[in-house]
Order: structure tokens, then sequence, then C-alpha cells
């Protein structure tokens, strides 16, 4: 049968500002196929795609259907041009039913009739083998069945040609199987499926063909039966790229935070982190890498309190071996059971239990410095909100992904946001903004952030900027433990290396370094060790010396063992 | 090729984006500008409603010059003016640190309210079996506690179960208004239902009667200005308000936040009442608050929730009040014309803070006709 | 007549009152706009009937005519309220709750000067048995039953049957509950939020017209109005969102609000007069409660509309 052409793209171009998200691509889609877009976080592929769909419109190129240029401005006259792209995140009002749902937006002549829209819908399900329950209402749904509502949507305006972004991201196995055979029995029925993915064992399953697109260009398109993953991945990562980040050999590495079998529900019930073990540790930069929303952030998250965990252990060693303990997090009592416990020695390496001493002796005796712990604390994280992990005088740093949400206060001045890790500090209650600003002043001139001055709301930075008031923040509490995630995400070069600079200055100093990154290159040339997870389980963790992006690569797309035992 | 493309591409009329910096002459010329445009405005709907105005548009320059008289012209005026200011500021004042958590208190009318019942109550009960120094204190301390009970019971349900607290705050204070009629009712059994002006418990004089109140509101909008920029509580206030995650992330209990603040804001409407009821008028009826609870969000709102600025826009509001008031006795009109003029001055201050925060692109001169469809979006 | 019988009809004759007000507040709501001036709007509703009765109210034009001007004029003015609303909040992004209380402060001042400069023997005595018609000559309380009475409950019937019924219902709920989607599926926000919100506004303000001219018929009657749209606006919550509701609801307000005065008319039942404010306090007390147990139990469909409160900004997605 011969193959009747679809879609054409012809040299499309988008720029954004300075960045080419994707220069001068061709891309051929035909009926009756299933096209999958390969590439990296940040690679282009959704916005190639939502220039079909109407979301952006390109700056150069054209765009055929059925051999006939078209003019794409909006979702509408997508719709028009039988063209329907399915988001990753979902576009559905939540108090509407399923049919609600699909026919808002549509204009007919028709009079509005609810049942009339429900036995369609129903109709449109059967005939594709979806299960879905026209009358019941998104909010009730799960997040598969969200993603029906949203195909059928698309379905119902009439699309000929489907672009699914990230359509299996936040499904289970079982519900990515049905997901394909519905997928299959769209292409039999002569309509055109792009899905926009990374993993590639699902490429691999359900494309005809596979375009690889490689920072904003078109690498190669490839019939998926004629190709293997190991070629695929070598296309999507490329050759490696010289960054010469400097790295030294890690001096004394110690455990420093323990995870044991951690395992994490969020809201919806989905399991988001599966038995996850590792072990940071001090002097050393551990790298996370996989695909974006595969944990990362649930994982950090729950290290630093904010998401309470089902079941698992994060313990903490604070590095007190030999020296002086301190009232600084300890109340008399406290000291005294440690003492009793054997805890402590004195300079002459003696027992020290405070035995027959008046508090006021032993204040004085700690207070000389000449009591020493015996051997570093063993502290449980686990349960903890981050106030609590505070004041046990465990200085764990976070640096979130989300800046301006979570990390910073965007109306407030860069001094203000200095305090917001420390303004508890002081008896009475006022805040004391000198040392605040003392070290606002400082971290503008060490990390040469641009800005008027400390009293400029963080929010009118820029967003390099901004993310040197962060880290600055973060590192200035003197941390045991830093962990960041996508730090250097939308900076400019200049920023990005004086980010990595600063983690590695963290690393000489002994701090245990976690950091999130999407960039395989850099993770590579940065961190000692990568620690590699895909579904919210660790498929490895590999010695970043003597790895290759290709086994990264194949590490972040490996599907889960244990993934495959529940379906 | 793609320069035709282009042409093709259809801008909307007007664009807009939000501005990344204010700068705050422009924005000061902005609200002048719109206050000026608002008394014009003022005066054309001064034309069709005042018939004395109508017949004679020579008198348009008293008009104007009533704003003036209103608030100035004698010194009884002028003490006038100062109280009406510092009782306003004070009821603005004590909304002030729940907007700046995103509290929407619209029940600073109860609030008050509650805090004059609480007062009078003491002093209808005690005045004259106590001295009168410490039937002040009972009654401060019972305006503070009938507040707060009114400003946290919403607070409460709104850290519990997420409660609209707009919607309950405003039905708290029709709750209070018909709580005063019904203690009304059993203080005054003749059925007058009016307490009249009671013996005991008023705030001594200092040179002026309304001296004293004048100097604790400004105190007052110093020292909140203080609470809210110079110490924990404010700055969990601020960071609260500015975003629940940010609170989260550093440790602070977003719900101790909310019922803490409230418990400060309803005490602070207390103290409001303790002003008017001990300061002022030893009385209670339901209109003792005056609709000023709800005025003062509006005062709250303009002076961007800084007690300082407040100050500053109380000052506006009630000048425009006395003028109007005074343009009511000079032209024979109704009493509420200086609800009309307000009304107007506001919406036209509200209205230009749209151009202060954004910013407006109009499309260029390719325009086609296909443009006219397009609004702003 | 039955007494039970009379009060009930009176209770729903003043219901009607707060059944525009509510109706007009839930249009509003559901297009995400909270509006705090329905006060001020009913009030310059009675003002703009009452401003039209009062040039025509001795014209000798036909009674049906006078009936259908006054009306009009009353619709125009609360449009005209909900356009300056509309214009702020939807173009020009403002704070609801200001504009809002803004708009109060407006709309009822403006009543009172206009109310103030017009005469009852025209606006008033003239045209009353007019809007009283059919029972207009009745002597029991169904006479309180007239045009305006009905056109109330037809319009709440109506508001829901669009709002829950048809398509342009489903879509202005979407602009309600979220914007950001309903923009995506190419509904126009901006013209669905003026719509309702003008729509809204002049049914609100026909309660004031309605207050006015047919239940107190009373040259009074204007001073009193602004505290009805405070309770229209708890009637949206004990009605949770639904027009047809406000039916039920405002019989409720209206039975608790003059019961104070018509159950000493009843043999046998003895109050104090103490008991007269708690009894009209009950009406609040009870949307608190009901607010309350809807947030507790947390069903969606009885909660406020998602995006109540919020402006929308497409870039701001």
């Amino acid at each position: 049968m011969e193959k009747q052409l679809a879609l054409q793209m012809r040299g499309i171009t988008k720029r954004f500002g300075p960045v080419v998200a994707n220069n001068h691509v061709d891309l051929d889609v035909y009926r009756g196929e299933i096209l999958a877009i390969l590439g990296e976080n940040g690679c282009g592929k959704t916005t190639l795609m939502n220039m079909i769909a109407g979301i952006y419109f390109p700056d150069e190129g054209q765009i055929l259907i059925d051999g006939e240029e078209v003019v794409i401005r909006s979702p509408k006259d997508a719709f028009e041009h039988k063209i329907g792209m399915i988001h990753q995140h979902f576009k559905l009002v939540d108090l509407f039913t399923a049919a609600e749902n699909v026919v808002l937006g549509t204009e007919t002549k028709e009079k509005y009739n609810l049942k009339a829209v429900n036995a369609e819908v129903a109709q449109i399900a059967e005939r594709y083998g979806f299960k879905l329950d026209p009358a019941k209402k998104i909010y009730d749904m799960s997040v598969s069945e969200k993603q029906t509502v949203e195909i059928i949507k698309v379905l119902y305006r009439g699309a000929d040609i489907l672009i699914l972004d990230e359509p299996t991201a936040v499904l289970t196995p079982q519900e990515i199987t049905r997901l394909f055979d519905v997928l299959r029995r769209m292409k039999e029925d002569g309509k055109s499926i792009i899905i926009i993915t990374h993993k590639l064992n699902e490429v691999m399953e359900v494309s005809d063909r596979v375009a690889i697109l490689r920072r904003g260009e078109h690498i190669a398109t490839v019939n998926t039966a004629e190709t293997n993953e190991a070629q695929l991945t070598e296309m999507m990562v490329g050759k490696k790229i010289d960054l010469n980040i400097h790295r030294s050999a890690p001096v004394n590495a110690v455990p420093r935070l323990i995870v044991e079998n951690l395992n994490l529900y969020n809201n919806e019930g989905v399991h988001v982190l599966k038995d996850i073990s590792f072990t940071a540790n001090g002097g050393e930069i551990l790298g996370i890498a996989g695909i974006a929303g595969s944990g990362q952030r649930e994982l950090l998250e729950s290290i630093s309190g904010l998401q309470p965990v089902a079941s698992g252990k994060i313990t903490f060693n604070n590095p007190k071996k030999n020296r002086p303990v301190s009232f600084f997090h300890k109340s008399m009592k406290q000291v005294r059971a440690l003492a009793e416990k054997g805890a402590f020695h004195d300079r002459n390496m003696n027992d020290v239990t405070f035995h027959g001493m008046s508090n006021k002796a032993v204040r004085k005796w700690v207070q000389n410095g000449d009591v020493l712990f015996r051997e570093d604390e063993v502290m449980n994280l686990r349960d903890k909100d981050p106030l609590e992990i505070r004041r046990l005088g465990i200085h764990l740093s976070f640096v979130p992904e989300d800046r301006l949400g979570m990390g910073l206060v965007g109306s407030m001045d860069i001094t203000d946001n200095m305090m917001l890790r420390s303004y508890r500090k002081g008896r009475l209650g006022f805040l004391n903004r000198k040392k605040p600003k003392a070290q606002a002043e400082q971290i503008i001139k060490e990390l040469e952030v641009s800005t008027p001055g400390v009293s400029t709301p963080v929010r009118r930075l820029s967003g390099g900027n901004v993310q040197k008031v962060l880290v600055g923040r973060e590192i200035a509490y003197t941390p045991k433990v830093l962990m960041a995630a996508y730090p250097v995400r939308g900076l400019d070069i200049n920023s990005s290396y004086t980010i990595y600079n600063l983690l590695n200055r963290q690393k000489e100093n002994g701090v245990a370094v976690i950091y999130v990154g999407e960039d395989l290159d850099v993770l590579l040339e940065l961190c000692d060790r990568i620690m590699v997870i895909n579904g919210g389980a660790i498929t490895g963790i590999v010695d970043a010396r003597n790895t290759t992006k290709e086994e990264i690569g194949l590490l972040m797309t490996k599907t889960d063992e244990r993934k495959e035992e529940d379906a | 090729m793609s320069t035709a493309k282009k042409s093709q591409v259809r801008e909307p009329l007007i664009h807009l984006s939000k501005r990344a910096s204010v700068n705050p002459v422009r924005a000061w010329a902005i609200r002048i500008a719109a206050v000026v445009l608002g008394l014009i405005v003022c005066g054309l709907v001064a034309f069709l409603l005042i018939d004395k105005l109508n017949e004679n548009p020579g008198r348009i320059g008293d008009f104007y010059e009533a704003f003036i008289k209103g608030s100035f012209s004698t010194s009884r005026k002028l003490w006038k003016f100062l109280k009406n200011i510092a009782i306003l500021l004070c009821i603005s004042l004590a909304l002030t640190p729940a907007f700046r958590m995103r509290f929407w208190n619209i029940g600073g009318e109860g609030q008050t309210l509650v805090g004059v019942l609480g007062a009078i109550a003491v002093d209808f009960y005690l005045g004259g079996l106590i001295p009168e120094w410490l039937l002040l204190i009972l009654m401060f301390a019972a305006a503070l506690l009938a507040g707060m009970v009114w400003g946290v019971i919403p607070a409460l349900f709104k850290a519990k179960w997420g409660t609209n607290e707009t919607l309950f705050t405003l039905m708290m204070n029709y709750v209070a208004t018909f709580l005063v009629a019904y203690f009304l009712v059993v203080w005054v059994p003749s059925g007058s239902s009016s307490l009249g002006k009671l013996k005991y418990g008023k705030l001594p004089s200092i040179g002026n009667d309304y001296l004293l109140i004048i100097l604790i509101v400004l105190a007052l909008a110093v020292g909140l200005y203080i609470y809210l920029n110079y110490t924990k509580h404010g700055y969990e206030i601020n960071v609260v308000g500015e975003s629940v995650r940010t609170a989260q992330y550093v440790g602070i209990n977003e719900k101790k936040v909310i019922i803490r603040t409230m418990i400060l804001s309803g005490a602070l409407c207390g103290l409001a009442g303790y002003l008017i009821a001990a300061g002022l008028d030893q009385t209670v009826t339901t209109e003792s608050a005056g609709g000023q609870g709800f005025t003062g969000i509006m005062v709250a709102w303009l002076g961007k929730f800084n007690p300082l600025a407040m100050i500053l826009t109380s000052a506006l509001i009630q000048l425009l009040n006395q003028g109007a008031a005074q343009i009511s006795q000079d032209f024979d009109v109704s009493g509420a014309f200086p609800n009309v003029i307000v009304g107007i001055i506001l919406f036209f201050i509200i209205g230009s803070e749209f151009f202060i925060n954004y910013e407006i692109h109009f499309r260029g001169h390719h325009s086609h006709a296909e443009a006219g469809k397009e609004t702003v979006k | 007549m039955n007494i039970w019988l009379n009060f009930l009809i009176d209770s729903l004759a003043f219901g009607a009152t707060f059944m525009y007000g509510s109706t007009g507040e839930i249009l509003t709501e559901k297009a995400g706009h909270l509006n705090l001036g329905i006060p001020g709007i009913m009030c310059m509703g009675g003002a703009g009937g009452c401003l039209v009765l009062n040039m025509i109210g001795k014209s000798g034009l036909p009674p049906f005519l006078i009936v259908i001007l006054g009306i009009l004029g009353s619709l125009l003015l609360a449009m005209f309220c909900g356009l300056i609303y509309s214009f702020l909040t939807v173009s020009l992004r403002a704070n609801q709750n200001v504009t809002g209380l803004a708009l109060t402060t407006f709309g009822v001042g403006l009543m009172k000067v206009i109310m103030s400069k017009l005469d009852a023997t025209v606006y008033l005595i003239g045209p009353k048995m007019m809007y009283r018609w059919p029972f207009a000559g009745r002597q029991d309380s169904l006479q309180c039953l007239g045009v305006l009475f009905f056109l109330a409950i037809i319009i709440a019937l109506l508001a829901s049957w669009v709002l829950f019924r048809t398509r342009v219902g489903l879509q202005l709920r979407a602009v309600g509950e979220n914007p950001a989607t309903a923009d995506a599926v190419g509904i126009n926000v901006t013209r669905y939020k003026y719509l309702a919100t003008c729509i809204g506004s002049g049914i609100a303000g026909l309660g004031g017209f309605y207050y006015i001219i047919d239940y107190m018929v009373s040259q009074e009657a204007y001073l009193s109005l602004e505290a009805f749209g405070w309770l229209s606006i708890a009637l949206v919550i004990f009605a949770l969102w639904r027009p047809h509701m406000t039916i039920i609801g405002s019989t409720v307000f209206g039975f608790l609000f003059s019961c104070s005065s018509f159950i000493t008319n009843i043999p046998g039942i003895q109050v104090t007069m103490a008991a007269k404010p708690l009894l009209k306090m009950l009406p609040y007390v009870v949307t608190i409660i009901v607010l309350v147990i809807s947030s507790i139990r947390n069903k969606r469909e009885n909660q406020p509309p998602a995006s109540l409160g919020l402006s929308y900004f497409r870039e701001e997605r």
C-alpha cells in the first residue's frame, strides 16, 4: 500500500530570544502511522509540536497538510485542519463530567443535548477500545482516565492527526499497554499519531518510525524495525562534549546521608519513590540523572522533610567525632543523658560522665571546649519537618527546582530573602537585618549578581541572578548536605559555571553535594558518582569517571524490572 | 516567503504585559492624574445632580472650594477631620495584617461593632460601680476580646477546613449587627431601642477631646509599621501571604500564622471599637461602625497595605467625605452626596493601578480590518 | 384566609427582593467574579425604575407600557453599574473586593441623592397598582404578588436552566471554574465575564425596583434597601450557587426576617421583643453554617466557583 503524506514541516525554525529552540526542522508524517519523536529534555520536541497545534507560530518555515500549505495561528485553526494535541498538563475543568469537557468550546448549530453527547462520547470510546464513563466527573478520575478524556476531546473534534506529549509519563504499565492498544487501533483507522517521548522501550514497542531531535535540530528519521536501542541512544545523546569543568578527586569521602528503602506515595496515591537506597558521601558530588519527573523532586523534598514518606529510613551522620560538645542545639538534660551513654570523652580520651557534678560545673567544662564527641552523631531525619531538622542542628541545604515559588519570595528584596532560613535567630521578636544584609552584599560581590542593590525585589532579577541569590543563601548556611535540583536550568553559560564552581568548592569543604541535572555532559564532568533513576526507582549508580553517555542514557530509559512484574 | 507569512500573523489590537518594574514617580503621576480626572467627572456629575449648580454654573468654583472648606475652614472642622481620619485609619490598620497574609478579612465592620458592644456592655453594667480608671481598663479589655473572638472564628475554620474567609467574615458583620440590636432591646426595655449617652467610661480629654484618640492611632500606625516590617511575626505574615510553599520550605506553620494574625487583626478592630465607644459615643447603635469597616478595606488597599501610606489614603477619603458633606450643605443636596463623590474618585484610583502595573502595546500601523474583532484579553 | 398561608405568601413576596439579587449575583459569581457591589447595584436598579416612573407616572400612557418602561429604566441603570464593575475588574483587572465595595458606596449614595429629588406622588402612588397586576384588587395577601414577583420566579428558573442545561451555561461555568482551560478550547473569556456580570447586575437591579415599587410601596423604602443587597450575597451561599434554590432560600430568609413582626399576630405564641433581632440574625447564622458544612463536606459541586475573586490574565499561565 502506498503511504500517503498527511503532514509536512519544511525548514521550521523557532527562536525564543537568543535561544534557538528549533533550527530548520524538516519532518514528514504519513497517514496510518505512529511516529515517535525522540530526544532529551529541552531538545525542542514539545516546541516543534506546539507549532503544529497552534500554540506557537514558527519564525520561519512552512507547514503543509495533505500537500497544501496552511497557516496555523491558534488551537482552533489546528482543529480546523484536523490536528489535535494532548498536552502533558491536562486542560480540563475538574467539576465537569467527561462529556461536558469534551463538548466544551465546540460550536454547532445543534441543540445542546448532554444525553446525545454522552452517547457520542461512549461511541468514540467503544470504537477505539477506551474504558470511560461519560458521566463521571473529572475530579473522580485517575490520571489515565483524564488522559482518555483529552484524547476523546480531540477525536470528538474530528482530529486525524493526534499529537501526544509524553503520554506515558504518568501511567502505570498496564495503562501504558492499554494506551498503546488504542493508538494502534487509531492507526488502523487511518489516523496519524505522533508521540513525543524519551523512553526507548516504548519507541521500539509502538512506533513505526522514529524522528530524533537533538539540541533543536532534526538528526534523522529511521524506521523502527531497522534500528535498535543502542543506535537510537547514540543519536539522541550525541558525542560527548568537553566542557572543562574542574573536578578534584574526593578527599576523605565519608558517609553523610544514608537513605534506605525509601517509599513515597503522592497525593493521588501514585507510588512515586520505590525502594530508594543510596548513600551520599561528604566531599563528593552525587549526581542524579533521569528523565524529568522520575521522582527527583519528590526524593529531595522527602529528604528535606517536606513530604511524609510511607516507609524507609533517612539517617544523617553529623560529623562530630573528636569535636567539642556545645549547648547550641542541646539542653543540659540531653547533654547529661548522652554523657551517661558514654558518648563523650575529654582531651585525654577519658570517658566523661559528669557524675556528681553540678550543672554549673558541667556548663563550664563544656563551654571550655574540653568535652568531645567520641563518634559522629547518628540522627534520624525521617518524619521531621524542616524546622525540626534545623532545631537538631543539622545543616541541610536545599536549592529547589521552583526558585521563585518555593526557594525565594519574589516580592521581597535580596536581604529579606537571605533571612528566610535564619530570621528566627535572636531572642527578641525583632528581625535583625544586619547580618543578612552583609551576607546579601557579600553574595552580590562574590557571585557577581547584577542588581541595583540589596533592596531590589528578587522577582526583578534575571533568572541567573535569582539562582545565584538562592544558591548563595543555601551555601552561606554552611551546609553539611547540599541538595540542588536543576540549579543551572535556564541559566547562561557564565552563570552555569559560577554554580558549578560553587558546588565544587562545597565538595572540597567536605560537604555532601547532591546534584540533580538534566545535561548528561555536565553530570559526567561535574559529579563523582551518578545515580540514575527512572519511574521512581534507581536503575543504577555508576562512577562518573568510568562511564559513558550511552550507558547513562540506557539506564535512564531502562524499565524497572519490578514494574514488569506488576504488569 | 517567510515575510509574507509573518504579515498574516494576527496580532491582537492591544497587547498587554506586566511591567517588570514600577517607576515610583510615574506611578504617583498616574495616581494624581486619576484623582484629578475623577474630580472633573465629579464636577460633571454634580451638574446633573445639583439643581443649584445647574441653574448657576458659575458656582463651580464654590463646588471645588468646598473640598478645602469642608475640612479646614474652622478649627472645629479640622479637629473633626483629624478624628475621622483617626477612626478610619484605625480600622484599616487593623485589617492590614490579614490582608498582607492574603486573608480577605472583610469583617472589619462586625469586628469593630462587637468591640463597641463589648466596651459599652462593661460600661452599662459596671459604670459608676467601680472607679473610672478601672472601668476604662475593663472596657478596653472587653472590646479587644470581643473583636478578637469575632476575628478568630473565621480564621479557625479557614485553617482547619479552608472555609472561604471572604464570605464568612462578611456574614459575621450581620450577626454582629443583630447582636447589637438584641442587646439594645434588652438594655432599653421602653422599646425605643436607643441607649442614649452613658454617664461613665469616657476617655479623658487632653487639651482637645479628640487629641488622645488621634495620638493613639498614630502610635498604632507606627507600631504596626514596625510590627509588619521589623519583627519575625511580620516577616512570617509576608512569607505566608506570598507563597504557602515557601513558608513550608522554611518550616513556617502557616495555620498557626493565620490564626495568630487574625487574633491580632480582630483585636485591633476591637481597639477601634473601644475608641469609638469610650472616646466618642459612650453608646452603641447598630450603626456605630458606620460602614467604616468596608471603607477601611479600600483605604488599606489604596495604601498598598503600608501603614504609613494609609495615613495619606485615609486622609484623602475623609477629605472627600467632608468636602462633599460641605457641598451638600452649601448646595442643599442629599446627605448621601459624599458617597457618590468618594465612589467616583475610588473608581478612578482603582482603574489607575492597571496603568501602573501593565504595559499596553498597541499594534503597529500595519493593522488591517480583521483586527477590530480582537479585544483586550 | 388562613393566617399561616398569609404568612407564607408574604414571605415569598418579601423574598423576591433577594431572589433577584442572588440570582444576579450567582450569574456573576459563576463567571468567577465576586461582586460586592450588588447592594449598590440593587439600589441603582431601584433608582433607575423610579426615575423613569417619575417622568411618565402621570403621563397617561397605557399601564402595561408604564410597567415595561419602569422595568427597562431599572435594568438600564443597574447594567450601567455592572458595566463599570466589569470594565474595572475584567479589562483593568482590578481587585474585585475593592471595586465591589466602591461600587456599593457609589450606588447607595447616588440612589439616595436621586430618590430625594423624586416626587413620590408621581412615581409611587400612580404606578403601584399597575405593578400589582393581576391581584391588585384583592384584600388578602395575594395582592402582594404582582408582575415583578412572577418575573423573579421566572428569571430564577430560567437562570438555572441556562446555567445547567445549555451550552452557554456550560461555557460560562467553565469560565468561572478554570478560565485558562476555557480560553484554550476557544471560549471568549472576556465576553462571557462581561455579559454575565452585566446581565446579573440588571437582574439584581430589578430586585431593588421591586422592593420599592411593589413590596414596600413606601417612599422611605429605599433607605433600607442596602441591607437586602448584603442579604442577597448571603443567599448565594445558602442556595449553593443554584438559582432555582434561591426561591426556597429567599422564602426562608423572608420568613425569618419578617416573622418577627408577623409572629405577634398569631394567637397562642408569645415572644419577647428581644427575640426579634435574634430571629433576624438567623438567616446569616444559617448561611455561615451552610458555608462551614459545605467546606467540611468538601463536596465539589457545593463549593464557590474555583476562580472566584481572581483576575484572569492569559500571559500569566
